[in-house]
């Protein structure tokens, strides 16, 4: 017999539907006590740490019409099930949107992105550690924040957007979709809907208990990239404390259309800075109209931090986001 | 009501009552509800270092736990069980996995490969192991299984790897002891042994 610790997996149940009307019937039958399962790699913390208690899993991983890229009229459909590393090897997606592999390419370590799926990257909770822990902090329906206090270890913690939480977005690959302009497909028993990568995520300010707008019952299933951002020119930078495993202290995702030398149009997100990618506009603005170089990055990139409010630890994360957005925009 | 409450009390109720049935359909029964139909069957075969067993798997039951309670391979090591140090690496369809963060259920209908499965019939080392060996890779050795494992996924997908590939291809596999370089030398020679 395998011997009790906290690193064993609590007693669940276990669905493995094979097509999208029993997944989509299941996950609505269950609601909140369904958990649905893609690679699993931020959800078995969860459970072994007893810290959630769903009472079944959906595994979605068996269904194909769920995973894969395919070239569309208005530019290319991800499965929002396919994994990370198949991600970062497609042909097409490595063609036109490299900016979505590069992002995808430090997730974590190779074996965890061989079976991590975008639809997981993406709807992965917050990785502040009291929440983990769990403790019974705001985000998990209590009433204080651990990580805002005058002791509290909050190096990894917001510089924007703050409201009584003040976790970041842990995901490596949601700020490439909010620059690549990416749609989400949900789905669910009643129909499907469609929503901006950008309204996908939200802030504690609109709902404390969730990162994304996903309510249970509801798949994410598929990613659209349109043809306006495909071979744009790309930069993605992710500072860690390691090169593995380890989440993005600050992480830039620049996508810049540039003719003769000229900026034309350009969306930028920083993420593990807010709760949700954080779309850079301003910059955006700033930038339409001038030179892609080194002196159009000095004269931008503070744009970026202004507003920013940080903590007692995270001060260092203010020059850190200036300084990948200069080299995101002098490329 | 706290779900996580009532979950516990009914656990705690199945243990004092020496019930036989599993605390799911308890945790339903508590919960007014029919279990839907269609959940995963115990009784499954999977695909171990070329053999066919049959075994009885929970259905929360990671890759890692069978193999190493109900097989008895015990070459896949649990460091960390967290997917955060790469012990546990076993090869899926011939591509590395940590076996903690894998549930055998979603594996069933693939080919496992554990450490104990690279020994040729008759005896002979794979030429990682038998590289590792002529370089002296590992020190303590209780990272070696993930290693090897994660090399020759490595190699199968590209048999000729530059050093920075092979950092990259090991990259998922923490070694205590710090024995990277020599991990690093292992692989390159297995390449050149193949
Ligand atoms: C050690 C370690 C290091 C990590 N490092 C990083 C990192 O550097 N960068 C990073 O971005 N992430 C990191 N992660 C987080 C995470 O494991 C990966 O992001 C991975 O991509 C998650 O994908 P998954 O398919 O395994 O998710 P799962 O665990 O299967 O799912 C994650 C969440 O998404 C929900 N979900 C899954 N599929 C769907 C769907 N189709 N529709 C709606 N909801 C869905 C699940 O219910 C669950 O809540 C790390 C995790 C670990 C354990
Ligand atoms: S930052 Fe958010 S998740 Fe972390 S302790 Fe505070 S409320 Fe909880
Ligand atoms: S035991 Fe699986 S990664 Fe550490
Ligand atoms: S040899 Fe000791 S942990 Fe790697």
């Amino acid at each position: 017999m395998v011997a009790t610790t906290h690193d064993v997996m609590p007693d669940i149940e276990l669905y493995q539907p094979t097509d999208e009307a029993n997944a989509l019937s299941l996950a609505s039958t269950l609601g909140e006590d369904g958990w649905l399962l893609a690679g699993g790699q931020d959800t078995y913390g969860w459970l072994k740490d007893r810290n959630k208690s769903p009472a079944a899993m959906i595994e979605l991983t068996k269904i194909d019409a769920w995973k894969g890229v395919r070239e569309t009229a208005n530019g290319i459909e991800i499965g929002a099930l396919t994994t990370l590393t198949e991600i970062i090897n497609d042909p097409l997606i490595k063609s036109r949107y490299g900016l979505l592999s590069m992002a995808a390419s430090r997730v974590a370590s190779p074996q965890i992105r061989n079976v991590g799926t975008l639809a997981g990257n993406l709807a992965q909770d917050a990785r502040c550690w009291y929440y983990r822990r769990g403790l019974d902090c705001y985000r998990a329906g209590g009433n204080l924040c651990y990580a805002d206090a005058p002791e509290s270890l909050n190096r990894e913690h917001a510089l924007f957007g703050q409201s009584r939480c003040v976790a970041v977005s842990p995901s490596d690959t949601a700020p490439a979709l909010v620059a690549l302009d990416a749609t989400l497909v949900i789905s669910s028993e009643r129909g499907q809907r469609r929503v901006a990568a950008e309204d996908f995520f939200v802030g504690p300010a609109v709902d404390i208990e969730h990162m994304t707008i996903l309510r249970p019952g509801e798949i994410l299933t598929s990613v659209l990239l349109p043809n306006s951002w495909a071979n744009a020119e790309f930069y993605f930078e992710k500072v860690a404390d390691r090169n593995v495993w380890d989440f993005a202290l600050v992480s830039v995702a620049a996508a810049m259309k540039v003719s003769d030398g000229t900026i034309q149009d350009a969306r930028l997100a920083c993420g593990a800075v807010e709760a949700k990618p954080r779309r850079l506009t301003a910059v955006e603005s700033a930038l339409r109209g001038k030179p892609r170089n080194e002196a159009t990055a000095n004269q931008v990139a503070s744009i970026a931090t202004q507003g920013a409010r940080p903590l007692n630890y995270n001060h260092f994360k203010v020059p850190l986001m200036e300084n990948l957005v200069k080299r995101a925009i002098r490329g | 009501m706290n779900p996580k409450l009532t979950r516990r009390r009914f656990i705690k109720g199945v243990i004092a009552s020496g019930v036989a049935v599993s605390s799911t359909s308890l945790w339903y029964s508590a919960r007014g509800q029919s279990r839907p139909p269609g959940a995963v069957e115990r009784m499954i075969r999977i695909n171990v270092n070329g053999q066919t067993r049959t075994v009885d798997v929970a259905p929360n039951e990671t890759l890692a736990s069978t193999l190493r309670y109900k097989l008895s391979l015990t070459g896949t090591k649990l460091g960390c069980n967290r997917g955060e140090c790469g012990a546990c690496t076993v090869l899926i369809d011939d591509v590395p996995n940590y076996a903690c963060s894998i549930l055998t259920h979603s594996v069933k209908d693939q080919r496992i490969e554990t450490v104990e499965g690279l020994e040729s019939p008759n005896g002979d080392l794979h030429p990682v192991q038998q590289a590792f060996i002529e370089e002296l890779s590992p020190q303590c050795g209780y990272c070696t299984p993930g290693q090897i494992m994660s090399a020759v996924g490595l190699l199968r997908a590209n048999p000729n790897p530059t050093r920075d590939d092979v950092r990259h291809g090991l990259s998922g596999n923490i070694c205590r002891c710090g024995a990277y370089e020599s991990y690093i030398r292992g692989v390159l020679r297995a390449a050149e042994i193949g």
